[in-house]
């Protein structure tokens, strides 16, 4: 209230002025989370704390993916590349170190952002000459061919097998030797808030509001005085960088690079996180690298068939929810504030058991056919969680099915319940916004 | 005074083929400094074309393009933008997804020095702030300023782009025709913001309705298939014979 009625004579100052605010309330309150975040219950494992730290790597890639295809317009289907490398790049100056330059090792990711920008400065110039579809394919194939070059120069990339180096042998910090996980973690965890607050700062400077406008219409750009293909450049050379980082932070974790640093499913998966999440705000890509890394680290230790339940959720999104999963946070933004907000989370609720039962009845039908397809020597017996289903008799499959169906049916009912309280929220955001 | 100084905007024999077809055949024009010029013409007579090479949306095939007595037949878009020609375009051509006060500020930027500033919080560079506010003001959109540029009325999205177009604070503007689609209100408010805007400006502008060709216009010039057919003050060109049966036809006698 203060904030406003202080700045009210210019609207200018006032949005401002208040965004500024709120912005270093959010930053301070994400800051302290991810310092006490490793000592949370559950979390001060080592596998916590490496998922913690897994995440915090896919964080920054996702945001520098997000720099192309969210606030650019550019969708690349090779950003591993620049992780890869900058990951690369990461490896050898820790086997400098190894071999007894001076660096300590926490500023290794650095090694990683110079490779990272080197690499999207080389090949920059030469993809952005063209945005959209060419865009998308070349990048593609400068994916192929540096994850082919891997394997043609072993000195440098080792092969499959990749670079090896060791994190703790070099002259250390004091109390920061990172020979624990938790050490790990911080250490990313601080160079993931460093990068992330430096690639939101980006968007906001003139370059980063002009990369806005060619993605919206890079012809009216060039009527504005600025040269569209100048600023995809920049743009691309930023991504770079901050893929690099999180390829130099990924070998600091992993004190291994290999060819699948550069690969396609690294290239897919950076994608996947982005849209996931939603590419139309900062926040999106990070809640989409904390998800999808969430799914692959425990589905994985579930399901094998882990990765097909990750297309499924991706495609439902892209068809139900394009603006990602922060998006559907956001989208409640307006009405938080009004009465009618209960009843649309009552009906949420309401609709959550037929989407409870479409989901169960969906996993015992792709669980049993997984069995039957790939893992037949199993047995035909799958257990979903306290249930043993056998998939040689007939019941489990009908009673699969009428789930998959009956929850479909009731889901869509649900939803139109659910669509009239939203209207009602809506309506009473509108009316009583104004007091 | 003047005799020493070039044209605004000068053309000499421009030519624009677009294959074998001949879009452009030989235009030359003179637009003095602070002249308000005209450009009409039946559909199809060539004058968004004129307006693309001029701007340096296409390079002319032919032909000598001065802003200010200097060559900018072929440079591009941009450079030409930098060197004070802004334009506007029939088909709106703004950034959907950015606010109003984006819009402009986009245009902005260039102008007062601040290119490829990769370093400096746009919301912090004051200049950029005030001019963009005065643009707001001028083309009255300042009570839509956050609003998605795409979910503006199209009378208002016309009002934005001719914001964009003049924000940069370019001497010389090419408006294609502010009113089109416009209903009649619209359009009498689109011609005072067009008039209030080319003061101390050099204006070139593309319109197909009549009276605001003639009330606006120092001088106009009359596009037939490629060129130009006549070039003089409203008064004459309403009674030049060759218009009337190349052009205006009904419209001079009612």
């Amino acid at each position: 209230m203060t904030d406003a009625g202080v700045a009210a004579p210019s609207l200018g100052g006032r949005t401002t002025h208040a965004h500024g605010a709120r912005d270093r309330r959010v930053w301070l309150a994400v800051a302290v989370l991810v310092v006490v975040l490793p000592h949370a219950p559950g979390l001060t494992t080592d596998f916590g704390r490496s998922l913690l730290t897994q995440m915090g790597i896919a964080i920054v890639f996702a945001l520098s993916y997000n720099v192309l295809f969210g606030e650019t317009g550019l969708l690349s289907f090779g950003h591993a590349v620049y992780f890869g490398l900058g990951g690369y790049a990461a490896i050898h100056c820790m086997r400098a170190i190894n071999h007894g330059l001076p660096l300590p090792m926490p500023f290794v990711p650095l090694a990683g952002a110079a490779g990272g920008l080197v690499c999207g400065l080389a090949f920059g110039a030469l993809t952005t000459r063209r945005a959209g579809t060419i865009f998308a394919l070349i990048s593609l194939g400068v994916g192929e061919l540096v994850y082919a070059a891997t394997f043609l120069l072993p000195g440098l990339f080792g092969g499959e097998e990749g670079i090896t180096a060791s994190r703790t042998r070099a002259l250390a910090l004091p109390g920061l030797d990172l020979g624990s996980q938790l050490q790990v973690y911080y250490v990313v965890a601080a160079w993931a808030l460093v990068s992330a607050a430096a690639m939101r700062a980006f968007t906001r400077t003139p370059v980063g509001r002009l990369c806005n406008a060619v993605r919206d219409n890079p012809e009216r750009v060039q009527f504005v005085g600025y040269d569209p293909q100048r600023i995809r450049f920049i743009a691309f050379a930023v991504a770079g960088l901050f893929a690099g980082v999180a390829g130099g932070l990924h070998a600091l974790n992993y004190e291994i690079v290999a060819a699948d640093a550069v690969g396609a499913q690294r290239s897919g998966s950076v994608l996947v996180m982005a849209y996931m999440g939603g590419t139309g705000s900062f926040a999106g890509p990070v809640v989409g690298a904390i998800v999808l890394t969430w799914l692959e680290t425990s589905l994985s230790a579930y399901t094998s068939a882990w990765l097909l339940y990750v297309g499924l959720i991706f495609i439902a999104i892209i068809l139900f929810a394009p603006a990602g999963l922060w998006g559907i946070v956001a989208m409640h933004a307006p009405i938080l504030h009004t009465r009618a907000l209960r009843r649309v989370l009552a009906r949420y609720a309401v609709a959550l058991l037929p989407g409870a039962i479409m989901v169960a009845g969906a996993a015992a039908l792709i669980e049993m056919s997984y069995r039957l397809s790939t893992q037949r020597e199993l047995g035909s017996v799958v257990k979903l969680g306290p249930l043993a289903l056998d998939a040689s008799t007939p019941v489990p499959w009908i009673a699969g099915a009428a789930m998959l169906v009956g929850g479909l049916v009731l889901l869509r009912i649900s939803a139109r319940f659910v669509a009239v309280a939203w209207q009602a929220a809506t309506l009473e955001a509108r009316g009583g916004g104004a007091p | 005074m003047n005799a020493g100084s070039p044209p605004a905007l000068e053309l000499v024999e421009v030519h624009k083929r677009f294959g074998a077809t001949p879009i452009v055949r030989g235009v030359s024009l003179a637009v003095a400094p602070g002249e308000r010029h005209a450009l009409i013409g039946p559909n199809g007579a060539g004058k968004s074309t004129l307006f693309n090479v001029i701007s340096g949306r296409f390079a002319p095939t032919q032909g000598s393009i001065r802003l200010h007595g200097r060559e900018i037949a072929g440079a591009r878009a941009y450079e030409i933008n930098r060197l004070g020609l802004s334009r506007s375009f029939q088909v709106t051509n703004i950034f959907p997804r950015l606010s109003v006060f984006e819009n402009v500020r986009c245009s902005v930027l260039w102008s007062l020095g601040h290119r490829y500033d990769w370093r400096h919080p746009v919301d912090r560079l004051p200049d950029v702030r005030e001019r963009t506010e005065r643009t707001l003001e001028q083309i009255r959109m300042t009570s839509r300023r956050d609003a998605p540029a795409g979910v503006l009325t199209y009378a208002e999205q016309r009002a934005l782009e001719i914001g964009i177009t003049i924000a940069s604070g370019a001497d010389v503007i090419l408006l294609d025709e502010p009113t089109a689609g416009m209903s009649r209100s619209e359009a009498d408010n689109a011609v005072e913001l067009v008039r209030t805007v080319s003061q101390d400006r050099t204006l070139l502008i593309v319109e197909h309705d009549m009276s605001v060709v003639f009330g606006l216009a120092d001088r106009i010039s009359v596009l037939v298939y490629g060129r130009i057919v006549a070039t003089d003050t409203p008064q004459r060109i309403r009674a030049n014979a060759d218009v009337q049966t190349a052009y205006l036809g009904v419209t001079a006698h009612a």
